[in-house]
């Protein structure tokens, strides 16, 4: 009696998981048959983000040091009142193509100014940046919550994409057909923006680039909306991951050496085995 | 047990047999992966899986103990030190934390091929029990220890990772909650909470390495399966594991090096989750929480339990998960049949690619968000995958008739001629 | 039975079931040259491990500190940070400068004059390292009513090496002077070190 009981056991275990399984599905379809799920607005009107082309992209991605000077002008000129990207170094900046004196005296001008503790009087004052400071944090009083940008473009899907459709998204409407059937979604809340590419639809930005020509371009490219979202997406690219570039290269090399090295193993291996039936 | 023919170690130099005399470490290396460990002459590239996940271990402890060097373990620093400090000012930081991260993506896709290789020819049957038992051991503490290693860059889907699944401990009736809150040491994950995780996680490897010598040790007793399931019958169906197998593995290591660089160099982030780089927020959960690739089947089944049934569905779902790895420990008495490979038995052979079918069903499913159309395939696919290992695994074993097996392993790689010209050999010797 | 490698020619070689198989040994290279080309990769691969352990590039950018020296009477010193070290920096009074010049330098341990460990024109501003070239410690004598020993510069606690009004060493066990860093007078009142 007790072996048969020991022997069936597992046909017990297992046909009360299955039981059990087959009851959550049961619960499952007539779920969905009483209550089929409904589209939501922001299944229906969220966009997926327009591709875009930068040179960092691929797994041969390099940066274009002109778009990431113009893409950090465009940041200090309009993201960086809002948005701050601490996990830069003025020093960083080198990487860009700045000199030492330029990038002392980039960190000198930053309106935003480091903050320093006076241990003696027990207050807190602030100073000039010195290139090895970070970018300083910026606290922001206004709607919303301006994420720091350091990491964007990875904490993001397709994030240097997201970032150029999100910038140059604002004057999207929706489809009116669809927007008909969401009428509540679409009463954007006061001091909101209405912005298919932004998971929630509104959002507390207002559009930050509106006009040709609201940065000047060292460089003399035109300043294109389209120009200055794309060139802030390029280095936002760089801020998330400056060793980008150096990781390709490296990647080159060592997969070459590996392949090489490995046609070497595969050789040894044929050799050792030469003639033997396995 | 040894074969009788396998090689003895003979000192090379003075030096080694002086070493020997006193410490037969040399000896025992030989007698492990050297060439006096005689091997199936027929083992195909499945076998490269066990030196590789090895060698993911080595990977692992050796990168991580140079990260440790510069991880602050704080709530407030441990995300600037790793997406900060460590990717962008450490020198080769940014390589050590890739190969970090994506070795542990390596390490378990080596070990589920381990696995699968040993269900699919039979390598958990006796006498090689002890050795699925050990490796079930190993596959626990990989998973607690990566667990606790994503928790650690403390973004967001490491803290909300640490909240769900201490949250299966409050799942436990009475005492759950209590549990809950003795391992995080608070209310929610913090401080404390990481601290201890990173101290884990910093052990357990060590541990794995220690129940990994037990593994290759009872593995040393019977000697390897190989791909016919037949034992070895003598020496002509063996070769010394060095330099045949040393040459193989070589060779799979290669490859595996291959395309571990591709991902370390190119493809860095590709495994892992964008939520993970927006810092940790105790006030706010990302929209769609999911655990790192590996552990997706689980969640999957974790996530299929939605009826109550005498037991809360939550119980059942944690019930659920740990029994869908603790079943394997019965394998080996779950599946009577004399037979190893699924090479030589046709009805298992169906049963284990529909098993191999459904965790990836299960693994889609898992990784996808809680949708109606995802949570009812999981629940099928969940129901097939314990029905599989407690109830079709065990009929088949008793129902099934195998093909006919080989005489040798020999016979099985040379055919007819070549194992009667062995013979002869072997009869005039 | 043959076994593996007895009685084979060098153009032959042995399967494990004693079969003698015809194979010219050509390709024996590769068993040398697939080790070595994985040894190479491995000792590569340790540069990046030990290289990691290098000061990091934000520990190198912190390599200058500003000190203000306008609140520091004659006669006072201060300790600043530098490179996460202790800077000393002091106020000499014209006693102690006349002090400093009336030993003979061939006397010293370290022969060098004051003027040679202070800056043209800023001859009463001493700034040294506040680390002990015997073994590290931090000698007394910069902070309010220490010790400063016997020549009345500064006085390490660990071993009783003395440093004179310059930062010289004069006795005890320490092999060097305090070590002046690299600095200079940005104003009148303020030094930027490193």
């Amino acid at each position: 009696m007790t072996s048969i009981f020991f022997r069936s056991i597992k046909f017990l275990i297992g046909g009360g998981f299955v039981f059990v399984l087959l009851l959550a599905l049961l619960g499952s379809i007539t779920g969905l048959i009483k209550e089929p799920p409904k589209q939501t607005a922001e299944q229906a009107l969220h966009k997926h983000p327009k591709e875009l082309d930068l040179p960092s992209n691929g797994p041969l991605g390099k940066f274009d040091l002109a778009q990431l000077q113009r893409g950090f002008k465009v940041y200090k000129e309009v993201c960086a009142a809002c948005h701050s990207l601490h996990m830069i170094s003025f020093r960083n900046l080198k990487d860009l193509g700045y000199s030492d004196a330029q990038v002392k005296k980039i960190a000198k001008e930053w309106a935003n100014k480091q903050p320093v503790f006076d241990e003696k009087a027990g207050t807190w004052g602030e100073r000039d940046n010195i290139p090895s400071d970070h970018i300083p944090k910026v606290y922001y009083a206004g709607t919303g919550n301006p994420p720091d940008l350091s990491l964007i473009t990875k904490a993001r899907h397709d994030g240097a994409a997201y970032v150029h459709s999100l910038l140059t998204g604002y004057g999207e409407k929706p489809d009116p057909a669809v927007a008909a059937r969401f009428p509540e979604a679409m009463k954007t809340p006061e001091g909101m923006h209405f912005n298919p590419y932004f998971a929630n639809l509104n959002i507390a930005m207002p559009p930050p680039l509106t006009s040709e020509g609201q940065v000047q371009f060292d460089d003399g490219t035109r300043a294109t909306v389209d120009q200055m979202a794309k060139d802030v997406s390029a280095f936002l690219v760089w801020t998330a991951e400056p060793t980008l570039q150096t990781r390709h290269q490296a990647g080159v090399a060592v997969v070459i050496f590996l392949l090489f090295a490995t046609g070497l193993a595969y050789g040894a291996y044929l050799t050792v085995w030469r003639g033997i039936k396995h | 047990m040894s074969f009788p023919w396998a090689r003895h170690y003979e000192p090379k130099n003075p030096v080694m047999k002086w070493v020997d005399d006193r410490l037969p470490l040399p000896r025992f290396v030989y007698n492990a992966i050297g060439a006096g460990y005689p091997v199936p002459r027929n083992l195909n590239y499945f076998w490269n899986f066990g030196i590789l996940a090895g060698l993911s271990l080595v990977i692992q402890i050796v990168t991580g103990i140079v990260l440790a060097m510069h991880f602050h373990s704080s709530a407030a620093g441990a995300f600037d030190s790793v997406n900060g400090t460590i990717m962008r000012d450490v020198n080769a930081g940014w390589f050590l934390r890739f190969a970090h991260a994506n070795g542990a993506s390596m390490f378990f896709i080596v070990v589920y091929i381990h696995i699968f290789r040993g269900l699919h020819y039979g390598s958990y049957k006796a006498p090689r029990e002890m050795v699925w038992l050990l490796g079930v051991v190993i596959f626990l503490l990989m998973m607690a220890t990566a667990f606790m290693g994503y928790v650690l860059p403390w973004g967001q889907m490491s803290f909300w990772g640490a909240q769900v699944i201490t949250g299966f401990f409050s799942a436990i009736p009475v005492v759950g909650d209590w549990i809950r809150i003795w391992l995080l040491g608070g209310y929610a994950p913090d401080d404390a909470a990481l601290n201890r995780f990173f101290s884990l996680h910093y052990l357990l490897p060590f541990v794995i390495a220690g129940v990994i010598i037990l593994h290759i040790w009872a593995l040393h007793i019977p000697g390897s399966n190989n791909p016919t399931g037949v034992e070895v019958k003598g020496e002509q169906d063996t070769v010394p594991f060095h330099p045949y197998y040393t040459a193989k593995d070589g060779f799979g290591v290669g490859i595996f090096l291959i395309l571990f660089s591709i991902l370390i160099f190119f493809y860095p982030d590709y495994l892992g989750h964008p939520d993970n780089y927006i810092p940790a927020n105790p006030l706010s959960t990302p929209a769609h929480i999911v655990p790192e690739w590996y552990f997706w089947p689980f969640y999957a089944i974790l996530r299929a339990f939605t009826a109550d049934f005498i037991l809360p569905a939550k119980l059942w779902g944690v019930l659920a998960m740990f029994g869908s790895i603790l079943l394997l420990f019965f394998l080996p008495w779950l599946d009577r049949s004399p037979v190893r490979s699924a090479n030589y038995r046709p009805m298992y052979r169906v049963a284990f690619w529909l098993l191999v079918a459904d965790v990836l069903i299960l693994g889609w499913c898992g990784g996808s968000p809680a949708e109606p159309f995802y949570v009812i395939t999981s629940q099928i696919a969940a129901a097939y995958y314990f029905a599989h290992f407690l109830i079709i695994v065990p009929i088949i074993s008793r129902i099934e008739t195998p093909r006919p097996l080989p005489n040798s392993i020999t016979e099985a790689v040379l055919g007819n001629e070549g194992g009667s010209r062995i013979t002869a050999t072997a009869a005039t010797a | 039975m043959a076994t593996f490698e007895e009685g084979v020619t060098p153009d032959q070689t042995v399967g494990p079931g004693g079969e003698i198989l015809e194979n010219p040994r050509r390709r024996d290279y590769l068993l040398y040259a697939a080790p070595a080309v994985a040894a190479v990769g491995a000792g590569v691969v340790a540069l990046p491990l030990v290289n990691s352990m290098n000061p990091s590039a934000d520990v190198l950018a912190q390599s200058t500190t500003e000190v203000n020296l306008a609140a520091i009477e004659p006669g006072q010193a201060i300790k600043a940070s530098f490179r996460k070290q202790p800077l000393f920096v002091r106020n000499l009074t014209p006693a102690e400068i006349a002090q400093a010049e009336a030993v003979p330098i061939s006397s010293l341990r370290d022969p060098q004059t004051l003027e040679q460990r202070t800056k043209e024109g800023h001859k009463n501003w001493l700034i040294t390292l506040g680390v002990c070239t015997h073994l590290g410690c931090v000698p007394l004598g910069a902070g309010e009513g220490e010790n400063r020993g016997p020549f009345g510069g500064y006085f390490c606690p660990c071993h009783g090496s003395a440093y004179d009004t310059a930062g010289r060493i004069r006795q005890g066990p320490a092999p060097k002077n305090l070590e002046v860093p690299k600095y200079n007078f940005t104003s009148d009142t303020v030094v930027t070190v490193g």
